[in-house]
């Protein structure tokens, strides 16, 4: 029997999850805001919530001093660049973990995970060296390359859950049927796999898209993702509170909008195997 | 030809025998059931033959190749699983086709074969179906059809018909029979059903604990069991046991006689005791007679026979009929 919910009850929920919801999203909304308005109004106070004059100039002048769509470039060619190399190298792992473990299996994936509790900073002088000496600095297979080692924890894990859900004797079934290791995972467990890549895949995007420290330090002007259009922003001879948020308006949009049309995948991502 | 032989093989995982150590023969054309009860090591035994389990020791001769070391796919052997194992994502025709598309055969020859194996199945209309739209009967027929377009040397089947409900459970035990007298290929079929192995069985091989208790015909082991545990686990309902001055009298440790082989009588007999439980079946009818002497005995009768709880009657075993063990739980014949 579906609980007997008073309306009363249902108004204070749904005015508490507004809330909640609202105090989430209005830094997203400010900024947005924000980069709407002259670098005076910006730092105005009391500051003006809706009524100033709206300009867009913020945004001619960010793309005019700084080429945004060079920036994008980078961070689609390095977000999607490490995700798929990530995935090559996570499936196969994934698999011998799900389908073939050894004793040691959970071992090597609790050390996986250990690497993402260390934090960045404490490798990032041996990092910085090899990545000149090897002259990786600033190139956009450089961050591929480290933005892949970084999430590779994380797709491993992930995908080692969604495998764990599928059952062996189906592989074994295919194995029987001549299926050779590579067949196996390619005509098989991948497709029956596809909606836990999916959410893999978006989660690791969003992930790779996001990630400021490594491209920050590793890059400077030619594979420079958005993260570092946006940094250009503060300085230290002062914010341009303005141009700041235009830049991060204009970073962070393909990204939102990746993530409300595939939300539904991305949910069920982060609870699979949660309820069965 | 479908000739397996197995020599010495054993498994072990960790400091656990599952499968001390087995020799057996399989000859080609044999319809094989190995039955036992759950975890007598059966399913390790049919995996090993498989390939999908490494022997820890011993050789697998396959139509007279040694196939230890082989991979399963390279040993000529199709099997069917108890989940049906097909693939989710694949029509019943792409499923069928698998095995064949793997094998890098003509895409011609692959329609032919994929047709003639649904019509054998009665699949025809189904074949653009995905799985999930088929009923659990109609799955077991495409895993089965899976099986037989890559024309094997034989034919492994675990537990396939345990997931079925009663009445296709029948009917499926048929149809699989059909399929071996149409083809003659060497089918190895593992059950924990003593019904399913008694009536479809060439040869049956009972296990226990990993080794072998006794191959032969289903008749062989029902008339002929060489020790307790399979006359026990052989027949429906189960032999009855009786051990001490009773079985002393036949020279015996145990004596054990079938429900069908006591005589059951309203005023005389061998011995004496009140009907326990009467399960009337129609043709027949299970008695549970407490015996005053020797305990609970069951006793198959025909369903004419009125009879009903409390009631007290005779029970005499047929002597032509009566089995001898010593202590060891070894017939003596």
């Amino acid at each position: 029997m579906a609980r007997n919910v008073s309306t009363q009850r249902k108004l204070v929920t749904t005015a508490i999850a507004w809330t909640i919801g609202i105090l989430i999203f209005f830094p997203i909304l400010w900024t947005f805001l924000t980069s709407f308005k002259t670098e005076a109004q910006a730092i105005a106070s009391p500051p003006a919530f809706l009524f100033f004059d709206w300009t867009t100039e913020n945004y001619f002048e960010v793309q005019s001093r700084s080429d945004y769509f060079k920036h994008f470039m980078n961070s689609v060619v390095v977000s999607f660049g490490s995700t798929l190399l990530g995935l090559l190298i996570a499936i196969p792992s994934a698999w011998a973990m799900a389908f073939a473990p050894t004793k040691r299996t959970k071992d090597v994936l609790m050390w996986m995970l250990s690497t993402k509790m260390m934090p960045p900073v404490g490798v990032l002088v041996p990092m910085y060296l090899i990545f000149r000496n090897t002259g990786l600095l600033d190139t956009r297979s450089g961050l591929v390359m480290v933005l892949t080692l970084i999430n590779l924890p994380i797709i491993i894990w992930m995908l080692y859950t969604y495998f764990k859900e599928i059952p062996g004797e189906i592989l074994e079934a295919a194995r029987m049927d001549g299926a050779s290791l590579a067949k196996e995972i390619i005509y098989v467990l991948t497709p029956m796999a596809i909606p836990g890549i999916a959410s893999t895949l978006l989660l690791n995007i969003i992930l790779a898209w996001n990630e400021a420290f490594w491209t920050l330090n590793l890059s400077a002007a030619k594979a420079a993702p958005l993260t570092a259009f946006i940094a250009s922003y503060s300085s230290p001879e002062g914010l341009f509170y303005a141009k700041l948020s235009a830049a991060s308006t204009m970073a962070i949009a393909p990204i939102l909008i990746l993530g409300w049309f595939s939300q539904k995948q991305l949910v069920r991502g982060l609870t699979f195997g949660a309820v069965k | 030809m479908g000739s397996i032989t197995l020599k010495n093989v054993s498994k072990v995982f960790g400091a656990h025998a599952v499968i001390p150590s087995i020799d057996l023969d399989i000859n080609d054309g044999e319809f094989v059931v190995f039955v036992g009860p759950s975890g007598c090591g059966k399913s390790t035994l049919l995996r090993l033959i498989a390939g999908l389990e490494d022997v820890s020791d011993g050789a697998i001769v396959i139509d007279g190749k040694n196939a230890t070391e082989l991979p399963p796919a390279k040993r000529g052997l199709s099997m069917v699983f108890q989940s049906y194992a097909l693939y989710p994502h694949m029509s019943v025709r792409a499923n069928i086709a698998f095995p064949l598309k793997m094998a890098g055969e003509d895409k011609a020859v692959i329609d032919k074969k994929v047709a003639d194996a649904a019509r054998v199945l009665n699949l025809t209309d189904y074949l653009d179906r995905k799985p999930r739209q088929l009923s659990g009967g109609q799955r077991q027929r495409v895993a089965i059809g899976r099986a037989i377009v890559r024309q094997p040397e034989a034919f492994l089947f675990d537990e396939p018909l345990s997931n079925l409900d009663a009445a296709l459970r029948v009917n499926m035990r048929l149809e699989i029979s059909q399929l071996h007298q149409q083809l003659k290929t060497t089918m190895i079929y593992v059950t924990h059903d003593q019904v399913e192995a008694m009536t479809m069985a060439d040869k049956i091989v009972v296990l226990n604990r990993g080794r072998i208790e006794q191959v032969g015909s289903p008749l062989d082991l029902y008339h002929r069991p060489d020790n307790l545990f399979v006359a026990g686990f052989i027949g429906s309902p189960k032999m009855n046991f009786i051990s001490g001055s009773q079985a002393a009298g036949h020279q015996a440790h145990t004596i054990g006689i079938r429900p069908e082989h006591l005589v059951l009588s309203k005023d005389h007999g061998t011995w004496q005791g009140t009907v326990g439980v009467a399960e009337h079946l129609g043709s027949d009818t299970f008695l549970h007679v407490n015996a005053d002497a020797i305990g609970t005995l069951t006793a198959r009768v025909s369903g004419d026979f009125a009879v009903t709880h409390g009631d007290r009657v005779f029970l005499t075993p047929d002597p032509q009929r009566l089995h001898k063990f010593d202590e060891k739980g070894l017939a003596i014949r």
